[in-house]
Formats: C-alpha cells, structure tokens, sequence
C-alpha cells in the first residue's frame, strides 16, 4: 500500500494571525506549525499501512521555507519521506492554484490512497480534497469519521446532519478524515531523532512544469478588496450567582426581548 | 437582467431555509433561477415560486442520490454551460462546497466559500479566523461561484410563476466512483437546526455527563432555541457530534447564544463568537469565556438554569 497524506503549515490558531499588506495569509511573520486537523490525516495513513502490513508514506506539503516544520513533525510521528514544494511565486495562491501545484506533485508519485483533513484551521476551505479529486479523475470519498480499506476498497463512514453514510470507492482514491476518526500519536523520542533522516525531496514550480504565471496572487481567479480587524467583543455584565443569578440572567434576556 | 443560478439544497423536495435565502440574494444580482437536481420537485415547486425562482432548471438522474458529489457537479457544470448566468451561489454545507469546488475546476470559474454576505455585485463577505477578521472579496475569473452561509439574508416572499426546463444530462462514469452503499437517517428533535436558529443554548464539560444535557434541552425548548455543544462534551459521547460547536463542528451566528459550563476555548469560539448577543454560565469566574459575554453568571448551571427555565414560564405567563 502506497499512501500519500497531504498536509499544510498554518498559522497558530491559538496566537495572533495576521494579513500582510497585500491582504494575503501572514505565513512567515507569525508562529506556524502543522495544522491540527491534518494530524488525523497523518494518524489515519499510520494506521491504514500498519493494517496493510507493508509499503510507505510520503507526506506533501507546499508552502514557504517554514513549512518544512510541519513535515518534520508528520516524519517524526512516522512514514517514510516527503515532498516539500516550495517557491516564491507560489505566495498568494488561491485553493484552485494549491489543487493544480499538488496534482502536478501526485503525477509525479505512485500512490494507492492519497489522505487529508477536513479542512484546513487557516483559510478552512474544506474543497482541495474534491478539486484534486476532480483534476485527476480520481473517486473523493470525504469527511470520513470512520475508515478502512480492504481488498483494493476504501470505505467510509461519514455522518452529516441527516444521516449515517457508508461510502465506498476502488483505489486510487482520496479521502478526507475528520478530527473523529481517532486521537493523533505523539511523536516518541526515537520517532523525532529517525525523522531527521528521512528524505525530504524539494521541488520548485520548475521542476513540476509550472510557471510563475500559472500560480500565486496575480493568477489568482478572485481578489481580497478589503480586510477588517473586528473590533475585539468586550466583557459585559458579569454578576455572581448568590441564589438569584436565574432570576437576573431572566431579567437580562427580558431587557434585550429575548423572552 | 442576467440569471443568478441558485443550487437549491433539498431532502426530497423539502426545501432548505437557506436555500430560500440564497433566493433572496439572487435577487439583488439579477434574476434568481433555481437548479433542482434529484427527485422531489413535486413537494418544492411551492416554496421556489413563492421565494421568487423565475425559473426552474431540472434534472433528475439516480446517479444524483447514489454517488457522492461529482454527478451534482456534472449536472450543474452542463446547465451554467447552457445558460451562461451571470453568478451560481450554493448554500456552504459540506455537500454544497464539494460540488462548487469542483464547479469551479471544471468552468475554469473562481470561487468563494463562506460568504455571510453578497453585494448586488457580487462582492462577498467573509468572517475569518475564527470571526476576528472580515473580508471583502470578489471573483475575477470565470463565473463567480459562490456558497453563502445560513443567515446570510433574510428570505423574502416574490411570488412568482416560474418557467420549468428540463435539462438532460448523461452523467458521465468518471462521476460515478464514490458510491453511498448504506445511508441510515438520524432521528429529528423537532429542535430549530443548529446554523439557522435565532437562540442556541449549548453545554460543555460542566455538563458533567450526558444526563446533564436534560437541562440543556429544557432551557432550549423553553425558549424555542436550537441545543448545541463543545467539543469536549461531544468528543465524551454526551451529545452527538453533529451539534458541535466550533471549529471542527458547526459555525453558528444566532442573535442569542448561551454558553453552560463551556470555558471558551479557542476551538469554541471559531464556531460562534460572531453571535449577536452572547451569555454564560460558569462556576469558574476565570473562564475565558467570559471575554466575550454581554451577560455572564458565575455559577452553578444545575441551580442557575432551572431557576432561569421557571422564570421564563412565569413571565410568559
């Protein structure tokens, strides 16, 4: 079983996030790390090869130099190697530049299964899965919360607001796993020290058969006109409950018509 | 005036509040056109006339209910190639962004997801990083495709006598690789649904177990309001994941929302510190989320909102 798990460096959700000044992500000037939601993608291909008894992980990730730390962390909770693409004229892509990079990566590798999160903590998108997908003519089988593959078949389960779905697809196909197919690993100490020795292939736009002009900012098929910082919310009224805090919580919902 | 294609999101012809927002949006743009895809027309002709559809774009195919998404977006991939419409707006539920994202790699089209307003121009708004930015954005490439979050609009009554057309399409087999092969309905609550109603009252940790939620539920159904939860209680099997709130759960934005034995955790907050109005109920008077309440109680909630429900009914009287 070959498995790629696709995954992205994103600013710290529980820092300060921030745009740059031409209204992009602020990537570089903040603290980054390897998106949360993605761990469950790199636990999920852990646990689907570790069934499969034998073949390999390459974990893939495009973003600036920084990014290099969110595959060092899925290396050290395990798999075998990783692609980092990596190049200047990348910087402002839209999801539909980031789906063409990555298929152009995905040509370049074999792979049985390819695994994503949900969505991404930064621009939380939740549609490089399906355009990858749909780029590639490969079957998307998405927001698993349960997943196994057998017999050259990934099924899932996947539970929306209506229903419980058991869905199936033939390999090569890519799934997207929610943060309820399982707790990630910690990375173990061996774990940590063996990623430093794991190869890490980097690619420019270049070496994917990509021009700047095909990517980044300018290529971008919609523009950012406007980005507002709200206005933080303040703290209100805050009284302690001495036997009477029901009676006062009522008297706020009557006073704002709620009741 | 150009079409404003709107994909409209149904249970078998039980048309979706969103969707009649989206309707209204349309409206500022153009003229609202619906794309009805799967059966079930029968049941929603009456709500797409009375929120003002011009007209109607069928397509009904078994592929549509089968497989995941990529029929969906075949069969409206051929009708914004027959009608060249101006924009195709899609509600922002799971399901509707997959079919706009791959919408927009077929068309060579730009898109936008999460918008919680569009312009007569189409210029979106977007709340991001867990609602402390806004962003205004518009698609410059292609037709703009764009999903719109619940309460985006208010929808508003146009009645009006649409024009049906079928469109046939042959979805193509390439669509037809992700297969639904079982599908058990959930059970309703006859609740409100979590991303459209006007009150969510939601627990977390303090809950302390999933009986807890019983005075969840009854301070909700007292004021007629959706129940929601935070990871913590939904992650310990109190409450089903569906109700989450929160970034790996649901965004919700009601007028009113009342957070019980919920510390206010970044997670949570992503999910709904755009809310109008914000309360809790706390006994851990530190509790980051009292940072964001209008109005907030240190205390107890097994005391504080049975005391709450009984003076509701007594000022309902």
């Amino acid at each position: 079983m070959k498995i790629v798990a696709l995954v992205k460096f994103v600013p710290d959700s529980t820092g300060a996030r921030a745009f740059t000044a031409d209204s992009t992500t602020d990537r570089v000037g903040v603290d980054g790390l390897l998106c949360e939601l993605d761990e469950y993608a790199v636990e999920q291909s852990l646990r689907v090869l570790e069934a499969a008894g034998d073949g390999d992980i390459t974990f893939v990730t495009v973003g600036p130099e920084q990014a290099g730390t969110a595959l060092r962390k899925a290396l050290s909770m395990g798999g075998d190697a990783a692609v980092h693409v990596v190049d200047d004229a990348i910087h402002g892509s839209d999801a539909l530049a980031t789906s063409l990079i990555l298929s152009k990566v995905l040509e370049k590798l074999e792979y049985d299964l390819v695994i994503t999160g949900m969505a991404s903590t930064d621009a939380g998108m939740a549609v490089v899965p399906v355009m990858l997908a749909e780029r590639l003519g490969l079957p998307a089988v998405t927001l698993a919360s349960e997943l196994t593959v057998e017999g050259g078949t990934v099924r899932i389960r996947r539970d929306t607001d209506d229903a419980s779905e058991t869905i199936e697809a033939s390999l090569p196909a890519i799934v997207s796993v929610t943060d309820q197919t399982g707790e990630a690993r910690y990375p173990s100490f061996k774990g940590i020290m063996a990623a430093k020795k794991k190869p890490v292939t980097t690619y420019a736009l270049a070496d994917l058969g990509l021009g700047a002009d095909d990517v980044g900012l300018a290529a971008a098929w919609s523009r950012v006109d406007e980005v507002t910082k709200r206005p933080p919310r303040s703290a209100g009224i805050k009284v302690v409950d001495e036997g009477d805090g029901g009676v006062k919580l009522a008297d706020f919902l009557v006073s704002q018509k709620f009741i | 005036m150009a079409e404003i294609l709107v994909l409209i999101d149904h249970a078998d012809g039980a048309v979706s509040k969103p969707a009649t927002e989206l309707l209204t949006i349309a409206r500022r743009m153009g003229t609202p056109a619906a794309v009805f895809l799967g059966a079930g027309l029968d049941n929603a002709r009456e709500t797409l006339a009375r929120f003002g559809a011009e007209k109607i774009y069928v397509v009904d195919d078994a592929a549509l209910s089968d497989f995941l998404v990529a029929p969906a977006a075949e069969a409206l991939a051929e009708v914004v190639t027959q009608v060249q419409p101006e924009a195709v707006l899609v509600t922002s539920t799971g399901e509707g962004k997959e079919i706009a994202a791959r919408l927009a790699v077929k068309l060579g089209s730009g898109l936008i997801t999460d918008a919680v307003d569009v312009e007569a121009d189409g210029t979106t708004s977007q709340s991001v990083f867990a609602g402390s930015y806004l962003v205004r954005a518009k698609v410059t490439q292609g037709t703009p495709i764009i999903t719109v979050k619940p309460n985006a609009a208010t929808p508003e009554v146009t009645e009006v006598t649409p024009e049906e057309v079928l469109v046939t399409v042959t979805i193509s087999d390439s669509a037809k690789t992700a297969r639904i092969v079982d599908r058990s309905a959930r059970a309703k609550s006859g609740r409100p649904e979590l991303t459209e109603a006007a009150i969510v009252v939601s627990g977390g940790r303090g809950v302390a177990g999933a009986e807890g939620f019983g005075v969840i539920e009854a301070l909700a159904d007292a004021l007629g309001a959706a129940v929601g939860a935070s990871r913590a209680a939904t992650d310990a099997g109190w409450y089903p994941h569906a109700f989450q709130v929160g970034q790996t759960g649901k965004t919700v934005s009601p007028q009113l929302y009342i957070a019980n034995g919920i510390s206010g955790a970044i997670q949570h907050r992503a999910g709904m510190q755009t809310s109008k109005t914000i309360v809790a109920v706390n006994k851990d008077p530190e509790a980051p989320i009292f940072e964001l309440t209008d109005f907030g109680v240190v205390g107890d909630l097994f005391t504080v909102l049975p005391q709450l429900i009984e003076q509701i009914a007594a000022r309902k009287g």
